[in-house]
């Protein structure tokens, strides 16, 4: 009984940090950005569903894919206006996202000061099985994350922009002199990662309440994901993911207090791997760099 | 008498008066010795806490910025600090001199701890895993309420010194002292001590100062230890200053901060990070004063640093000690720019003004900037 419990709070777990890890991955192995805004893209998706359905009464559906729209236009437009500039600098990317995050968090505090808002549910209503009450919009945040993180496993193996995405990814000089537009597929990718960010908001959020400061916590989780699985590998990724939220449900399911030891199971989780694999358990070492 | 004041002059002349970047530290230096004299309690207070943070961002240049080690959890070093003099002083008993020297040298022990998987990791993997470090070490502060005090933190620690303007002169003082004593340590320059020319080394090729017969790792080991033991001398001095130890002082905003003044002030530079701290702590500070709003600061902050990167990516004191300073191509002395002919030697400093001829400047060196380039001098 306390098992299935058990597994679908893995399994919604796993899906919301996966679904994050792999936004965060894609755009870390594709343009060598640590995105630090990343997790405050996605609340403020959260925020804009918010403000379009419950403010000004949209329908769930059109405020979900508005908000997702003005996401991606915030995240390419601060891509083309600022980190654009900064890529070659790794730190100043970091320190950049890092304020771009810093802005979103007061602009919405300034909106919404710091009090806990609800989302609406896509679903209503639980089953249940073996007597264990399971909500639908648990099993509509497992399988909908499932099914983003197989659409973008296809979009990067079987199309064309996939094959771009991986080759710039691989390297991106050697791309360039094939004939892939390397600046463009920068942008795209970035609104891919910005895309994901916000349908995790939108998948997971209603499981969750809403606050400005919610971003910090889940952003040190995904990147832990993302180093154990290994730097900009999506495949890494997920399992990091698995393993992380596993962790993280065990100790909170099975101690008491755990809930205070939840960062401190996964970042244990994650500096036991490093130390054994220094490059994460699906981490390419790539020839270092000599200048 | 009057010879070893003559010869003091002249080396002051020499080092300080003729530098202009050094002039400016100098004039800084004696501006925030005097200015406490004329403002009130409140803005004395900012000043105090600048100093701190002056020391803890200057400690993280050493790791970042001289190492090459990105630290993304120096809070952790602060934090442990602070809880651990704060235990000293409220549980034991023991006077504020002696508990920041047991804060400092826990902090020293934290790092020494941070070293093992650091020493294996490099570049990204390094910088995400030390943002880990003080989400443990909160986690394990909210598990060991009894001790720790939980949420509430630690309160009624002894205060340094009764009023405000001599704990800022005693923190004033202690700063200049430990930021000397940082900048000695790191100088490419200096004859006697050869750990900042080979921190530099590691920094820039590993490989090729392994090679070269340095024990990399006993480097690696001592920047640990010595970015810890300043992080850890502000935590504990925090503590005192502000009475308190509480979960405040393990954030992610204040793992974040000494990234910030130090990539605002210019990085690898341990007077970049300083300046940076006193520019932007007093600003950021001074708005709260006002009544325009809690939220504006972080605003402000976050803009002035998207700017500075945009505009001056190598930081606002390097960017200006390249346009007042001009480096004599024949002697390597430093001249300010507005001096047409070397102190020290007399060659020209500005070549372009006196001669014009075209030299086609030959790559011998093999860096990939000057290639080919068209240069007139």
């Amino acid at each position: 009984m306390s098992l299935i419990l058990f597994l679908i709070n893995w399994l919604a777990t796993a899906g919301y940090y996966a679904l994050l890890a792999i936004g965060f991955s894609l755009l870390f192995g594709v343009a060598r950005m640590a995105n630090f805004a990343h997790t405050s893209l996605y609340m403020l998706t959260g925020f804009l569903v918010y403000t379009f359905s419950l403010i000004l009464g949209y329908g769930l559906i059109l405020s979900s894919v508005l908000a997702i729209c003005s996401v991606v236009i915030v995240a390419i437009g601060f891509y083309v206006m600022v980190l654009n500039r900064v890529k070659e600098q790794p730190l100043a990317v970091m320190m950049v996202t890092f304020a771009l995050a810093l802005l979103i968090q007061e602009t919405l505090l300034t909106f919404f000061q710091a009090s806990l808002r609800g989302m609406e549910p896509f679903f209503d209503g639980y089953f249940e099985i073996f007597g264990v009450r399971v909500s639908f919009q648990h099993v509509f945040t497992i399988f909908a994350s499932a099914a983003v993180i197989i659409g973008l496993i296809l979009l990067l193996s079987k199309t064309k922009l996939g094959k771009a995405i991986r080759a710039v990814s691989q390297d991106a000089e050697m791309a360039n002199v094939m004939g892939v537009n390397v600046g463009r597929i920068l942008l795209i990718t970035t609104g891919i990662s910005a895309a994901l960010a916000g349908i995790a908001a939108i998948v997971i959020l209603p499981l969750f309440s809403i606050e400005p400061y919610m971003w910090l916590t889940p952003l040190t989780v995904i990147i832990a994901a993302v180093v154990l699985g290994g730097l900009g590998s999506i495949k890494g990724s997920i399992f990091g993911a698995l393993i992380l939220s596993f962790a993280e449900v065990l100790v909170i399911t099975f101690i008491p207090q755990g809930g205070f030891l939840r960062g401190v199971a996964s970042m244990l989780a994650l500096v036991a791997v490093l130390i054994f694999r220094p490059e994460g358990l699906f981490g390419i070492t790539f020839e270092e760099e000599r200048i | 008498m009057k010879k070893f004041l003559l010869n003091n002059y002249y080396f002051f002349k020499l080092n300080i008066l003729e530098i202009p970047w050094r002039m400016i530290i100098f004039t800084g230096i004696i501006f925030l010795a005097f200015i406490p004299l004329f403002i009130d309690d409140y803005i004395i207070r900012i000043l105090t806490f600048a100093c701190l943070f002056a020391i803890f961002a200057a400690s993280w240049d050493i790791l970042g910025g001289f190492m090459g080690q990105l630290n993304m959890g120096h809070a952790a070093f602060f934090g442990v600090a602070a809880y651990a003099s704060a235990i000293c002083n409220v549980n034991l008993g023991l006077p504020p001199y002696i508990t920041i020297f047991i804060g400092a040298l826990c902090s020293v022990v934290t790092g020494l701890i941070v070293c093992l998987p650091a020493l294996r990791l490099r570049g990204f993997y390094l910088a995400l895993v030390t943002l880990a470090f003080p989400v443990v070490l909160n986690g394990l502060i909210m598990l060991f309420p009894n001790i720790t005090g939980g949420e509430m933190g630690i309160s009624g620690l002894v205060k340094l010194l009764p009023t405000a303007i001599g704990n800022y002169y005693l923190v004033f003082i202690i700063m200049l002292i430990s930021v000397f004593v940082m900048w000695k340590f790191t100088d490419t320059q200096s004859r006697f001590i050869r750990a900042g020319v080979i921190m530099r080394a590691i920094r820039e090729d590993e490989i090729a100062a392994r090679t070269s017969g340095i024990n990399s790792t006993q480097y690696k080991v001592f920047a640990f230890a010595m970015s810890a033991f300043f992080a850890g001398l502000s935590g504990a001095i925090y503590a005192h200053l502000i009475r308190v130890a509480g979960p405040s002082t393990l954030t992610l905003t204040l793992s974040f901060n000494p990234i910030l003044w130090s990539i605002f002030g210019g990085i690898s530079t341990i007077y970049g990070p300083v300046i940076g701290v006193f520019i932007l702590h007093p600003l950021v500070e001074l708005l709260r004063l006002n009544v325009i709003g809690e939220e504006i600061r972080v605003i402000v902050q976050a803009l002035v640093l998207i700017l500075v990167l945009l505009f001056m990516p190598m930081g606002l004191t390097t960017w200006i000690r390249d346009h007042i300073e001009v480096i004599c191509l024949r002697c390597k002395a430093i001249n300010i720019f507005t001096r047409m002919k070397c102190r020290i030697c007399g060659a020209n400093l500005h070549l372009e003004k006196s001669q014009k001829k075209h030299y086609r400047f030959s790559n011998k060196s093999g860096i990939e900037h000057h290639n080919n380039k068209e240069i007139v001098v």
